[in-house]
């Protein structure tokens, strides 16, 4: 084999294996790609994939139970496996840098800044006191911290997860490695952060010219971030091109199935349903012999039953995948959008009954150490029969704040109110009658947490439908009918629910909140902890018990596409604040309130290719200590002048059914190219 | 949905699998095997007591008194004649029937004290919090010693006592196992469909802190063991003319020094044992949070 000098990593014929008890368990098999020097290279897929694993193995640095037990590596043209540990030791140093998702645990919380920093240099240069402090600061100017000498001085936990990850790859740029690894370096951060995040290391990448190896779960991320990219599939690296080639034009049905289950920039819910890929994933290691997507794919054949397919040669592209060219042509599903059932009391909701839930001047005040924290200020919404209402913000926005209050799991400021039908409900769930309840349901972010693990799916569905009081086989019947409605079988019903999949877990989860027959279900998230080719069927299955029994959605997500496909209207918030709110197609076509349109702007899809981005400066504000006047004029790019400072702008009329929290005349306010032309 | 039932069914499989992994793990680790093997001979000996003792544990013989180690007397006989091997025998019975029952009584009132703190929290649970640090402050043989002298010596009221005693401890640890669990969006979800404390506490979140009640009700017996024998040391717990360890020391320990076999044997019956419990709880510990 000839050494090949001119790669930053090259990966044969990889194999890792898990020890898990005394089975060995192979979890990666035969991954091969390479990065040249100065490329960007992404590796995506979903969860449990291998992702991560193979990038511990690119550094040797797997787990302790982990081991490569086959193929080789080199990284630099430099076998992994001919080096000493000193060598090895040396090659981490200089010439490989990780960065990794969770900036804050990569930090060490009880040293300042400047500490950890100037210890890299310290070790790697020997250089002391000051004059590592000072290469330091100018790693910091360098990832654009506008004032190194302060953050130094701070520990991690007084910088925000976007400072943190700065700082991260501040460190791991230091010794200017020739290769960067990123693990999903942005997934923890807000939209407009990431955006940010994702601008420095592309504009790093072009300055530096290093290799980067970029993993990641989220496509249009890897699509704008990547020169190359692999698809990994339970262990196997299924499709492997130029980015643009493996997007644009997928050649494995699975690449196919993913980018299509995707809600596509602009795509709403009457306009179809969502496609999705049948089945689950499975784990790695237990499909051998045969191809690993055959019992998902719809292009599957008996060869693909009985024989595992190499990797097939497409010029500058593989494909692992006996028919690579029938791709194109995988059959599509039935994507009729979802057919509206009859009114539950025979009778259509008119406009003039009013709307379902209501909230008027809702607030929440925290009193934290003397000071008051507002995390919802007066918001008024109304939600209308059988409609979706979705609500965008970033972290700290008070999204879930909002949520908990709706539901009554925390309880408002005095002078707040919920109306259901128009007739006010008392603060909290406990205070609520069973009536009250029963209309009002929560569907929540995290199904692993939101299902009781000691009880059978059966046993807490039962629990739920204690809430419409039936007993024995009326019961029995419910709860089948329930189950069925989710698509869940009678297997499913005798499980606990870890041993179900997340998505799985999440059908259960709704459900629950579908037992008592609901007029208003809170979607707090639903689909932020599932894959993407989960994702698309739960919002399939969303939008048709919506079509179904005519329920109100309040739906919270920070997934721009996501909102805009369920949507019929859309609330935008920041620091607890409505900014904006108006009908879904509006708010995505504009005028836009700046936020929204920064939010819009940061929203990563695979179909554009940078153009024209907005970008937001500067950290969000304190919300202890909140900026005077319009509370977004810290960060805004739009800003008037020292009106924005002095007065909070009213919501004013921007069109119909849309409103604009702003001090700009609508007229004047920004638009996006819409996607529909 | 074959391919759905083929997932779950392997899901399962790999769940029994890794659940009698760990048992056999367990069952493999020399940790768990020994505390057995101790805790299931002082078992046996509970059970079968006097029909297990070579001589009558009770009957003195007063012209072979302090009789060293010998073919007759393995253990040597104590101040009364009386031969004290039998007497290590049958001296585990008491101990074994109170030591479990106070810390029985410890894990219950525990569990049901800091499943009411951490999901109600608010001002009791402050003060309760306050307290229980309080009294883990005071040395708790003294705190005993304390409330036997008041209320009278028996086997029931060393139970009791040791078993409040042990109550705020167990409540600690079982508190801030609910802290968690209260947080997570399944007890939001019951109280969403309007289930009431009680209900909630007993019924959503008590299975799930219930293994780390267990893990601490075994490293709690290991505890009370050696409580009941200082208490009986001290004349509070056990009482004559029961053959017991804590009190063969007391009777004993003013001739040690020549008289070494009259307490070094009572004295290393109690240490096993408390090794012993300590060891199955050390390998329960194990399997449970594996």
């Amino acid at each position: 084999m000839s050494a090949p000098a001119g790669d930053a990593l090259r990966i044969e014929h990889l194999e890792v294996s898990y020890r898990v008890g005394r089975r060995e368990r192979k979890v990666v098999s035969d991954v091969n790609f390479t990065i040249r020097r100065g490329e960007s290279y992404g590796l995506v897929g979903e969860s449990g994939c291998g992702k991560s694993t193979v990038a511990f193995a690119a550094i040797r640095y797997l787990a302790r139970n982990g081991r490569v037990s086959g193929g080789r590596i080199w990284v630099d043209g430099r076998d992994l496996w001919s080096l000493s540990a000193r060598q090895l030791r040396e090659l981490r140093t200089r010439s490989v840098a990780m960065v990794y998702q969770d900036p804050g645990r990569a930090l060490n919380p009880s040293v300042r800044i400047g500490r950890q920093m100037a210890e890299v240099f310290e070790v790697a240069e020997g250089l002391t006191g000051r004059a590592a402090l000072e290469r330091a600061a100018h790693m910091l100017a360098r990832v654009q911290i506008a004032s190194p000498d302060r953050v130094l001085r701070n520990y991690p936990h007084e910088l925000s997860g976007g400072m943190q990850q700065r700082v991260v790859i501040a460190m791991a740029l230091s010794m200017s490695p020739g290769l960067l690894i990123l693990d999903e370096p942005t997934t923890g951060l807000d939209a407009t952060v990431e955006a940010e995040v994702l601008d420095l290391i592309a504009r790093l990448h072009a300055e530096l010219g290093n290799s980067i190896l970029f993993i990641s779960h989220n496509l249009p991320v890897v699509a704008r971030m990547c020169d190359r990219v692999g698809v990994l599939y339970a262990g196997e690296l299924i499709e492997e091109g130029p980015a643009a080639e493996v997007f644009g034009d997928p050649r494995h049905p699975y690449t196919v199935g993913l980018l299509r289950c995707m809600p596509t920039y602009g795509m709403r819910k009457n306009d179809g349903r969502l496609e999705t890929i049948p089945g689950f994933l499975p784990a790695p290691g237990t499909i051998t012999g045969r191809c690993v997507y055959a019992d998902r794919c719809a292009n599957a054949t008996e060869r693909c039953r009985v024989e595992a397919p190499p990797p097939v040669d497409l010029g500058g592209r593989t494909a692992r995948c006996f028919y690579p060219e029938r791709a194109p042509d995988l059959p599509r599903q039935n994507l009729a959008p979802a057919r509206r059932g009859a009114a539950p009391n025979g009778r259509e909701p008119k406009q003039s009954d009013g709307p379902l839930l209501a909230t008027r001047n809702l607030s929440k005040t925290y009193r934290i150490a003397g000071r008051t924290l507002q995390a919802v200020h007066r918001v008024t919404l109304d939600l209308w029969p059988g409609e979706t209402l979705g609500l965008v913000g970033e972290s700290g926005s008070g999204k879930s704040s909002l949520a908990k209050l709706l539901v009554g799991l925390s309880s408002p400021d005095a002078g707040s109110e919920v109306q259901l039908h128009g007739e006010a409900l008392p603060a909290s769930a406990d205070d609520r009658t069973l009536e009250q309840l029963k209309a009002l349901q929560m569907v929540f972010q995290n199904p692993g947490s939101a299902l009781n693990r000691s009880q059978t799916v059966r046993r807490l569905l039962t629990r739920s439908l204690r809430l419409v009081r039936l007993v024995g086989a009326a019961r029995e019947a419910r709860l089948e009918e329930l189950a069925a409605s989710v698509r869940l079988t009678a297997e499913h019903l005798d499980e606990k629910p870890r041993r179900l999949s997340g998505g799985l877990k999440q059908r259960v989860g709704i459900a629950r909140a579908f037992a008592g027959g609901p007029r208003v279900v809170v979607c707090d998230e639903p689909t932020s902890a599932l894959d993407v080719s989960v994702q698309a069927a739960i919002l399939n299955l969303l939008v048709d018990l919506q079509a179904q029994e005519r329920v109100g959605y309040i739906f919270i997500s920070h997934d721009l596409n996501v909102v805009h496909y369920v949507s019929d209207r859309i609330a935008v918030l920041y620091l607890g604040r409505l900014m904006e709110m108006g009908p879904a197609d509006r708010v995505f076509s504009g005028p836009h309130h700046p936020y929204t349109e920064a939010l819009l702007s940061a929203n990563p899809h695979l179909e554009e290719r940078d153009a024209g981005r907005i970008r937001l400066s500067g950290e969000l504000p304190n919300a202890l200590n909140l900026p005077s006047g319009c509370v977004f004029h810290t960060r805004c790019p739009r800003k008037l002048g020292s009106i924005c400072e002095r007065e909070e702008p009213p919501l004013a009329t921007a069109g119909p059914g849309h409103a604009i929290r702003c001090h700009i005349p609508p007229d004047r306010l920004g638009r996006a190219a819409t996607p529909h032309g | 949905m074959s391919a759905q039932t083929a997932a779950l069914q392997a899901s399962r499989a790999a769940a029994r699998g890794r659940a009698a992994e760990r048992w056999r793990a367990a069952l493999h680790s020399k940790t768990l095997l020994a505390g057995v093997l101790i805790l299931g001979f002082w078992i046996v000996c509970a059970l079968a007591g006097a029909r297990l003792a070579p001589l009558d544990p009770y009957a003195d013989d007063l012209l072979a008194t302090l009789a060293p180690p010998s073919a007759a007397h393995w253990f040597g006989t104590d101040q009364l004649g009386r031969d004290v091997f039998s007497r290590v025998i049958v001296g585990a019975r008491d101990i074994l029937i109170v030591a479990p029952l106070a810390t029985l009584v410890g894990t219950v009132l525990g569990t049901a004290l800091g499943l009411a703190l951490g999901y109600m929290r608010g001002t009791v649970d402050e003060i309760a919090s306050r307290v229980i640090e309080a009294l883990q402050a005071l040395p708790l043989v003294i705190v005993a010693l304390m409330a036997l002298a008041a209320v009278g010596t028996s086997d029931l009221t060393v139970v009791l006592v040791i078993g409040f005693v042990f109550t705020p401890l167990i409540a600690r640890t079982v508190r801030s196992a609910v802290l968690l669990e209260s947080e997570l969006d399944y007890v939001a979800a019951a109280r969403l469909r309007g289930d009431g404390t009680l209900a909630i506490m007993f019924v959503e979140i008590l299975p799930n802190v219930l293994p780390i009640a267990v893990v601490e009700m075994t490293v709690r017996l290991g505890y009370a063991i050696f409580f009941v024998a200082s208490l009986s040391f001290l004349g509070f717990g056990i009482q004559p003319p029961s053959a017991d360890w804590g009190i063969a020391i007391a009777e004993n320990y003013s001739l040690v020094g020549s008289y070494w076999w009259t307490v070094l044997f009572d004295a290393a019956a109690t240490a096993s044992l408390v090794v012993g419990v300590n060891l199955v709880a050390d390998g329960l510990a194990g399997v449970f949070e594996a």
